[in-house]
């Protein structure tokens, strides 16, 4: 048992990182012609508009705030003046308005790319596969934070989740930590892992080309080519 | 001061007769791959009309180009931080969908002999190159060709809807104008403008504006940001295509495939010197109206020893000095001032330019009362079977003055000219009315009508000995096919994007180009 929670909770995690920074030199430098957004909304607009606008207007206070509630310790929330009480009103309600958002949205934009024939027809497995699992991920998030947390209310992921992720970062993970959280926390945190080991192969490589470079940049540009030796 | 070359393009009008050879060359050079079979780098419109994709020169709709907003120019469709910030990133409000163009289709051809025995002759169906079901064609590219539906199409034409008075659709009194489009190759290109990731750029030595392959990120903002509509989406590889003006072949100092192939002979290119220093000053210009003038200014006298010095400080080499005092592009639009960029009101200063067409009520005129009395010909210009304000609305911003007097000077010049080769006489006062000569007016007879290939193509070809390292260079111009690694360099000779793309209707069977190819392709005999 011990063995299949150190593979599970210490090699998993860093085969995902591994093979998400990994992953990524490599496709940067050989596949650059296929790094896209790879957006359909040239072939269908409606439903893009509503599911798009939720998933990336939700997703991204989300993501802040798993950085808020995951790496950094209760401690330094306290120190900052965030008591428990405090953190925990804004990550049920700030975290479940957004959650929910990301969630219809992902929900639309899945719906979508299923049933629409000539959005499937231009999916690729891995767009296909992609899209299921982050609704998956996003479903048993929301499940873990308006259920489980209800349910089981004694159970803080800041003391347990929180704890062993910044491990894994301080080379110290400890797998028994992980042990007794609910299943729905478990579920959600491997998979979460897992699209990350994704992602260097799918089309979700767009979010690191977020051009904000080119807020500050002339609009007009030339190339010249300049002598080679 | 600051002295850059740009390869121009002039189109005459008054000789295009949409035989759509320029269409039809360029798409097999260009764009018959799968995710480019809806896309045109050139297409011929008639006008009126509402033109590819649908209401393309509706910029409330679409919003490209540039528009001023308190006196500074700015993208039509909002500032950069608009861009970036406010979501537009996950979802572009105004950019044309595939059914503004038109969602491609290919036939069921196999159907036609595979079919058995039926009660009635099989019938290739119509079958959507992306889903690969049955269509019913509602819409296709040329759809509205020589007025086609243009009692229903041609009143949403956006030039027409500008004109004041109510214009009629009836037959008697219809009108049509050819207009060849292509990537009007900007000196101040919106689409680069809106290129988030950089992208898209204008090449220094002769001013064509490429897609770099490997930077696009597939946002789309220049698909939007040009007021041409002239930047595409390959929706098999999510990138940006555009018009490359055949680059390979403007290096070599060949024309472009379009303006080789043009049967009417009305395409001319050439090099024009502009100073780049003054692109966003003239293109601020306030009153759109003087936008084409402004643009004229903007062009470099080539013989004004002053500027050629000029030009040598800033790289211009010999040969494309002389090339741009030859340039017939110099020519017909300042020297003649016969030629006008297409909408100057977009801001983007476009460089390819059209000689407006002469319509058929000047032959009524000339005919009968023109000779005895030479001054009807201008009240007949007036009387144009086209509309002088709908050509205006488009080539001047609405200025008929100036779109008048380069028809007075094209009808001066066939009346000079038939005066001439019939033995008639010609009174020389009337060329001076509208400040012509009679050297000037056979120089012009000869660039438009004689039209040799070597007066209609002056271009230098590209110095890039020892400038570029060709290895680098690859997939860096252009397009990229799928699996070719740029221009196919290390792809052995197998060609997977040559021959015809074609999407199977039953959305299985998958044979790459080279099948194809080599399928239909018998000892150098095509067989259909």
């Amino acid at each position: 048992m011990e063995t299949l929670d150190r593979l599970i909770w210490v090699v998993f995690p860093y085969l995902c990182m591994a093979i998400f920074v990994f992953g990524h030199i490599y496709r940067y430098r050989v596949d650059k012609f296929h790094w896209t957004a790879k957006s359909s909304e040239f072939i269908e607009k409606k439903q893009l508009m509503i599911g798009s606008l939720m998933f990336h207007l939700g997703i991204i206070p989300v993501i802040f705030g798993h950085i808020g509630g995951l790496a950094i310790p209760i401690a330094w929330m306290n120190a900052i003046g965030v008591n428990d009480h405090l953190y925990h009103i804004g990550a049920i309600y700030i975290g479940g308005i957004f959650g929910f958002m990301t969630l219809i949205g992902m929900i639309i934009l899945t719906f979508r790319r299923f049933s629409l024939s000539s959005v499937r027809k231009l999916s690729s497995f891995s767009d296909l596969a992609v899209n299921s699992l982050l609704l998956f991920i996003v479903f048993v998030g929301m499940y873990a934070t308006l259920v489980t947390n209800v349910v089981q209310p004694d159970f803080d992921y800041r003391m347990t989740i929180s704890v062993w992720f910044r491990d894994l970062f301080l080379f110290r993970a400890n797998p028994a930590i992980m042990a007794d959280v609910p299943w729905s926390f478990k579920i959600h945190v491997l998979t979460g892992f897992a699209i990350f080991a994704f992602w260097p192969f799918t089309r979700l490589v767009h979010v690191w080309s977020v051009p904000l470079n080119y807020v500050g940049r002339s609009y007009i540009l030339y190339r010249r080519h300049k002598p080679t030796n | 001061m600051k002295i850059k070359a740009q390869v121009a393009m002039v189109m005459n009008l008054d000789k295009c007769i949409g035989c759509h050879t320029c269409s039809v060359t360029c798409k097999t050079t260009w764009t018959n791959r799968k995710g480019a079979e809806y896309m045109w780098f050139n297409n011929v419109e008639t006008k009126p009309g509402i033109g590819y994709p649908k209401r393309w020169e509706d910029q409330e709709l679409y919003k490209g180009g540039w528009q001023l907003r308190k006196g500074k120019l700015e993208l039509k469709s909002g500032n950069k931080l608009s861009k970036v910030a406010l979501g537009k990133i996950f979802y572009n409000p105004d950019m044309p969908e595939m059914k503004d163009y038109y969602e491609p289709w290919t036939y069921n051809y196999e159907h036609l002999t595979n079919a058995g025995e039926l009660e009635h002759s099989p019938v290739a169906r119509a079958h959507s190159a992306i889903t690969g079901k049955k269509m019913d064609l509602e819409w296709g590219p040329n759809w509205e060709d020589d007025l086609a539906g243009a009692h229903i199409t041609g009143p949403l034409d956006p030039n027409i809807q500008k004109i004041e008075e109510e214009i009629k659709f009836n037959f008697d009194k219809a009108f049509m104008v050819y207009l060849p489009r292509l990537c009007e190759h900007c000196l101040n290109p919106s689409c680069v403008a809106s290129c988030p990731s950089g992208a898209i750029y204008k090449r220094e030595e002769d001013g064509i504006v490429l897609v770099d392959q490997e930077a696009c990120r597939g946002w789309r903002y220049c698909m939007t940001g040009c007021p041409y509509k002239k930047v595409y989406f390959n929706w098999q590889t999510n990138k940006a295509e555009k018009c490359t003006f055949c680059f390979p072949r403007i290096e070599a100092g060949l024309p472009t495939v379009c303006s080789e192939t043009c049967t009417g002979r009305i395409r001319y290119l050439g090099v024009l010197l502009y100073d780049a220093d003054r692109v966003l000053e003239v293109a601020s210009t306030p009153d759109e109206k003087d936008l084409y003038k402004a643009q004229c200014d903007l062009f470099i006298d080539p013989f004004d020893p002053e500027m050629i010095a000029m030009a040598r400080k800033d790289g211009i080499s010999e040969d494309w000095i002389e090339a741009a005092q030859n340039s017939p592009v110099y020519k017909l639009a300042i020297e003649h001032q016969l030629a006008f960029p297409l909408h100057p009101e977009y801001r983007t200063l476009p460089m390819v330019w059209y000689v407006p067409p002469l319509s058929p009520i000047m032959n009524y005129f000339e005919g009968k009362d023109s000779i005895k009395n030479p001054d009807m010909i201008f009240p007949a210009i007036e009387e144009m079977r086209t509309p002088i304000q709908y050509l205006a609305n488009m080539l001047t911003a609405g200025d008929t003055e100036t779109v008048k007097k380069s028809l007075q000077r094209m009808a001066m010049m066939r009346s000079y000219m038939r005066a001439k080769t019939t033995g008639k006489e010609f009174d020389e006062s009337r060329l001076e009315r509208i400040g012509m000569t009679a050297h000037q007016t056979e120089k012009m007879y000869r660039l438009l009508a004689i039209a040799k290939y070597e007066d209609r193509f002056v271009i230098p070809s590209t110095h890039r000995e020892g400038r570029v390292n060709p290895y680098r260079a690859q997939g860096m111009e252009g397009f990229d096919t799928e699996g070719m690694g740029g221009w196919g360099t290390d792809s052995g000779g197998s060609c997977d994007s040559c021959g015809p793309a074609t999407p199977s209707p039953t959305g299985t069977a998958t044979k790459t180009g080279k099948e194809i190819y080599e399928e239909n392709f018998y000892g150098g005999i095509w067989r259909d």
